[in-house]
This record gives C-alpha cells, structure tokens and sequence, in this order.
C-alpha cells in the first residue's frame, strides 16, 4: 500500500475549499472556516493556516492571529484520544487537579503533551457547562463525568479497548494517515 | 407554514391536547406519554441509550405511547431522567436495562416502579415531579419549557403559546409600545451588568444609523454557570422570538448568536430551530403578514472569556481576535459595522416573550423593588443537588442551598458560596439570609453575574480559590493594557507566595493595593472585576490569608506546601 496517497488528503482540501467559498468574506467567517480546517485535518498546522490565508484572501498572520488567540483552536498535532480534563470552578473545587495529576501520572506526559505513540494528549479544557457532573472529562467529543482520581485508569483502559476493536476490524486502507502527510497541502 | 396568528392558533389547538396533559400533574392515569430527557447531564448519563430501548420496548408491546425527548429538567445528578404522563411521574436513574421492567409494569401494568422513583433518605419515595423538594421551591417561568417540550419541534413551542408574544406584537404594538412595556417590567440584564434591558433598547432605537443589529450573547464564558446553554438546549425558540421582539422594537432585520463552540448541542439545536422558523415563515421576509423582516445567524466562540464583553465579542464575531475596546462609544450607538447593535444575553432575551405574552404588571410583581422577575442559578460545588435551579429574585441563599440544593455533603460546614464566578466574590456563611438581587449582592462586595453559585465548605481554601479565579483571569486577559496584563500576574505571584509558605505579612497590603489599582485603571471588564475576589476574600476570610502569613498553616489542608 502507498503510506502517502493522497486522496483523503485532497479530498478534505476540496471540503475546506467548499466552506471558504461559503464563509469568506462573510463576518465570523474565519472562525468557521477554522473550525472546519480543525475538524478535518486534526489541528491547524502552519500549512494549513497559509492555504486558508491564500484562498481567503487575508494575511497569514491574521490568521495566526486569530488561530492562536482562542483556546478551542490547536496548532500541534493531537493525539487519536484527546482527553481535555476540565478545570472550571465546580471541577476544581471537586479535585479536578488530583484528576490532572493522575492522567498525567498514567500517561507518562505532561498538560498539553501528546504520547509519543500519538495515541493519547491530555489538555485541561475551559468550563464544558456540566457542572452537576464534576470533575468532568472529555475524550474527543464524549463526556465523562464524575471522574474521580480512582476512575482514570478506566477511561484510559476504555480507550485502549475501543483502540483494540478497532485494530481487528482495519484494512490497510482505513490506516491512520501519518502526521506529515495529514498536514501537508494538497500536491501540485 | 405559519402566515398568521390565526395558523400559530391551529397548531396550538390541534396540539393543545398533548401539552395540557403535560401540564397538569398529580394524577395518575393510562400513561399515553414518556419523556426523556436530552440535556448534556442527562445524555453523558447514557440517556439517548434509554430513549432508544423504550421506543423499542414500547414498538415491540404495540404500546399507544409517544416517547418525546426534551430538554434539562435541571436537576442533572440524577439523570437520565425519564417522566411519565399523565401525572408526571419522575424517574430518576433509568438505565437502559431497567426500561424492559418501566415498560411492563408501569406502561403496560399502570404501577409506577417504586425503586426508580426519587427518595429521600428514610423517606417515602415520590411519585411526581412537582413534589421532588429540589422542584418544589423553584418557580419555573423562563425554563418552564425545558424538559416539558421537544426543543426540535417548532410546533411543541408554538403550543406551549410559541410565538404568540411576536404575534400580538406585530399586530398590536408599535416599536415604541415595546420598549416602554419591556422597560415597565424591570427587566434587566441577566448577563451580568444588570443594565435595563428597555433602558438599551431605547438608546438603540433613537440612533439614526442604520441598519441595526440584535445580536445574542450566548458566550457563557464563566465557569460554573450553564443557564444558557439550558435554554439554548431546551427551548431555543424562545431565544428567537426574543430577538425578533427586540429586533421589532429597535428596527432591526438582522440578528446575530454568538455562540460558544464548547455548547455543540446547543449549537446544533439552535441551527434546527433557525431552519425551523425560517421555512415556517416566522424568519424571513413579512413575518406573520406584517411588513417586518428580520433574519438570525450563529457565530462560533472559540474559547475566550475576555469575549464575553460586549466590544470583544463584536470583533470576535467579525472574525478577529477578540480584543476589547474601550466604551463609549457602546455597542447601542456603534457596534457590528460601526451601527448601532443591540446585546442581550441568552437568559435576558428569553424573558422577551413571556413579559410581552403576560405583561409587564405580572413580571414586575415577582421579586424586590429594583429586581424583577426571576433568576436562574446554577449550583454546583460542594452541595447535595448540584443542578440548575429558577427561583424569584430576593430569594435568599439560605432557600437555595439547603432547601433546594439538599445542603452540603457529608455533614460538612458550609464555608462560602462563591457568586459571579471570575469577577464575582463570596458570601460568607453567615450572610446566607440576605435576600439575592443585583443591588445586595453589591452590597456585599460581589455580583451578580450571570448566576453561577459555588458552594463551598470547609475542605475548601479560600486563598487558594483566590489564586484559581486570578489565574484563569490572568490566562484569559487579551493583553492589550498593562494593568490588567501585568497586575493580575503580580498579584497571582502574591498568592503563591502566601499559598507555598513564603509570603511576609506586607505581602498583604500590596495584594490590597494592586487590586485597587487594577480595578481602577484596567481597560474592560475582565480586569476590572478580576480583583473582586481578592477584596471580597480578604474582607470575610482575612484570617484565613493570615494563618497561611503567620503560623505557615492552611486551615483547609488544601496548600500541599503547607501541610506538615
């Protein structure tokens, strides 16, 4: 198999090139159109802000500008789990660091680190609104709550089993693509 | 699609039926319809799981029963929450694999399931919701909709009297009429400032630049509140009829939420109620037959408290970085393109409706002389029912956390509730009894806010909260002025000092002063009020700073450098 074929690539730059087209100029847009490039590509990479900031028209550095200033916006790579341990008020006051520090305990990395394996990176989130349910925890989109020191290793033998399930069930064309290549812009 | 008052009355009769028995609780009878609730606490419960099984279990049974998913009930350390009607009987705790035994025995049987009913310790168990003591207390006006109504189905909010409030608005009232109803009832902004909401739209109105702009703050950037994205999630169409009143009322045709992207069911819920409105024809041109037109759009947030003010979140909807300017000029006068803008929070413009449906006289009768109608809490710390709760303003703190919040765990002493989050300040347990409304709270040397309340007890540090809330304010400044850049980070450095063990009792005053000044002289908001919990700590819990200064001692045992 080719590692580096480039068709899911291209594919998301021709998404990303449809949603410029609808969001550029429009005011907010850029904040959408980020949004998009994030969700496709995983992160925004300097590659990817450049091929926004030509097909938008604006500045690259308005557009690191404004990639940077926000902290829903990532610009290094995440791991496949992305667990974002939340440090509102109600998490705190509920232990959330002793929480933290356990994940960084199991993981072996520290807040806002990926393994070196690319599977997990641990964040600490912003306020996620679910308060009654703290300490919360989110794993790409999910939402753990009651995460109490004693239930990480649970979310991260969860992970692993997910992982595992998915491991029997790929076929070499499903391959995670690798982190250069996710970044690259399309080819000529 | 709805062209007339008279097609919104068709909707509300032909599904008049299916509400009312919604709305009289108490009475048993064949159950005809099951609700579960969708809200993020309830669905991180697994309540979607649930949802599936008992419209399965209810196919299988060939069961005459509707299954409708609503929004938060509020009470979310109980979810997933599903209720029965008729009667509204409240189950607590339902997993997936105890709907097979709801379905039999109560749907089919006619017998509640009595271990899956809310209980008090060595109590009884309760069979409806309107006796569960955390509802009992609450008056719930704005969210009376969430967790009664579908919040994707523009027609369950049509019968619940959806849009009629726009309706007679557009029939009966000029702009002008709005604005002095909206400013008789009191009503006054629920984000945080308490500014008079008619006051704004007035000033907005008399501006001679056009076109204008609504625009909903839905930025809910304090951590520990979540009102909004209740509303947001449970009854998102109340939101936009709120916005197309104001927009009526200023003569605007263009509506703006900004939206935080950290709420994606609330944004995704939003985007269906806005497809919803605009092919029923209430967004768009000539709503109702009237010559109105007024259309809404989302903007993301991307995560930053600074946001939440008002000149910030202008530019950060334009798509920039969200840096605040100085007022005036506000936002009234010169806001989205330099024109004049209107912002009103998602709780504030909820309100809309119901004022404009049931009068100003009936909202200006609940609450104190200054603060009308009610206000929503969110409660979340160190209580016994964590959740979201809707009480009348003056309301006192003592009704919220024991009688509605269940008190604190574990028999342990209340120390504090924490109210306004990062630009707020505490209550000191002895001043639970002081009714709540913007002007007390002031008083007291904290605010409002937008209703976040943290309960905390004597594990907490009220230094080391201190340092949480100036740390967050810190990491959140933009940076664009010094006071607010530089002097928070100093006085996080002060904190840390006292906090590790190192700091000399001159530390103190320092902490003080610095807090004045950058209260005094910061740029926005954020800085502005980021000192409140500095002043309002070392006013009620100054001994505690001290016993960390002078005997090297955290009281809580929460300073690990500190602990001996």
């Amino acid at each position: 198999m080719d590692r580096r074929r480039p068709s899911g690539q291209e594919r998301n730059y021709l998404i990303l090139d449809k949603f410029i087209e609808r969001y550029r100029g429009r005011p907010g847009g850029l904040v959408r159109i980020l949004f998009k490039a994030q969700e496709l590509f995983g992160y925004l990479s300097p590659e990817v802000q450049t091929y926004v900031a030509e097909k938008t028209g604006l500045p690259a550095s308005h557009i690191y500008g404004v990639a940077t200033f926000y902290s829903r916006f990532i610009t290094e790579p995440p791991g496949k789990y992305s667990i974002g341990v939340c440090t509102g008020t109600a998490c705190y006051v509920k232990n959330a660091q002793a929480v933290l520090d356990r994940f960084q305990a199991a993981l072996g990395v520290k807040e806002g680190e990926t393994t070196p394996d690319g599977m997990f990176s641990l964040r600490t989130t912003r306020c996620v609104g679910a308060c009654s349910l703290a300490p919360v925890v989110t794993v790409n989109d999910d939402m753990v709550g009651e995460v109490t020191p004693d239930k990480v290793a649970d979310v991260i033998r969860r992970c692993r089993e997910a992982e595992a399930e998915e491991e029997t069930e790929r076929v070499p064309e499903r391959r995670r693509p690798e982190r250069d290549e996710r970044a690259a812009p399309p080819g000529p | 699609m709805y062209r007339s008052a008279a097609d919104l009355n068709a909707t509300k009769e032909r599904l008049r039926p299916v509400l009312e028995e919604r709305l009289q609780e108490g009475q048993l009878g064949r159950p005809t319809q099951v609700l579960v609730c969708t809200g993020v606490g309830c669905i991180s419960a697994g309540s979607q799981e649930v949802l599936a099984a008992l419209k399965r279990a209810i196919k299988d049974h060939g069961l005459d029963v509707t299954v409708t998913h609503t929004g938060c009930h509020g009470y979310c350390k109980m979810g997933p929450l599903v209720v029965v009607y008729p009667g509204g009987v409240f189950y607590r705790h339902v997993t997936p694999d105890e709907v097979p035994r709801l379905v039999q025995q109560h749907l089919v049987g006619g017998e509640p399931v009595q271990d899956l009913l809310y209980r008090e310790p060595g109590r009884n168990p309760v069979l409806f919701a309107r006796d569960v003591p955390f509802f009992r207390k609450q008056k719930r006006i704005v969210l009376a909709n969430a967790g009664l109504i579908n919040p994707e189905n523009i027609d369950e909010y049509v019968a619940h009297d959806g849009y009629a409030a726009l309706a007679r608005v557009l029939a009966e009232y000029s702009p002008e009429e709005v604005i002095d109803v909206v400013t008789r009832s009191g009503l006054r902004g629920r984000g945080g400032a308490g500014f008079l909401t008619g006051k704004k739209w007035a000033f907005a109105r008399a501006a001679e630049a056009h076109p204008k702009y609504i625009v909903c703050n839905a930025d809910e950037g304090d951590p520990g509140a979540f009102m909004d994205r209740a509303i947001l999630e449970g009854d998102p169409h109340a939101v936009l009829e709120g916005m197309l009143i104001a927009g009526y009322a200023v003569g605007a045709s263009e509506g703006w939420i900004y939206v935080r992207a950290e709420y994606p069911l609330a944004v995704r819920r939003l985007e269906i109620a806005v497809r919803q409105a605009r092919q029923a024809g209430l967004l768009g041109k000539n709503i109702l037959g009237s010559k109105f037109d007024f259309d809404i759009d989302l903007c993301l947030g991307a995560g930053a408290f600074v946001c939440g003010e008002e000149t910030a979140l202008l530019r950060s909807a334009m798509g920039e970085r969200g840096e605040p300017r100085p007022r005036p000029p506000y936002p009234a006068e010169a806001g989205l393109y330099g024109k004049p803008t209107i912002i009103n929070n998602v709780e504030t413009l909820a309100n809309i409706p119901l004022i404009l449906r049931r009068g100003w006289e009936w909202f200006a009768g609940i609450g104190t002389e200054r603060s009308k109608g009610t206000k929503i809490f969110s409660i979340a710390g160190q209580i016994n029912n964590t959740g979201l709760i809707e009480v009348p303003m003056g309301t006192s703190m003592r009704t919220i956390v024991y009688d509605i919040g269940g008190g604190v765990p574990a028999g342990r002493r209340l120390k504090a509730v924490q109210t306004g989050g990062p630009s707020g300040g505490c209550v000191p347990a002895d001043l639970l009894d002081v009714p709540i409304d913007y002007e007390s709270l002031a008083d007291l040397g904290t605010i409002m806010g937008s209703g976040g309340l943290i309960v905390l007890d004597e594990t907490n540090c009220m230094v080391d909260i201190t340092k949480f809330y100036l740390t967050f304010a810190g990491e959140e400044s933009c940076g664009q002025c010094t006071p607010c850049r530089v002097g928070i980070h100093r006085m996080v450095e002060i904190l840390e000092r006292i906090t590790s063990g190192r700091a000399q009792e001159e530390d103190l005053r320092e902490l003080e002063d610095l807090a004045h000044d950058v209260r005094e002289t910061s740029l926005c908001g954020l800085g502005q009020t980021a000192p409140n919990v500095v002043l309002s700590t070392l006013r009620y819990f100054r001994s505690e700073y001290l016993a960390h200064i002078r005997d090297r001692r955290c009281p809580a045992g929460v300073c690990k450098p500190l602990l001996h």
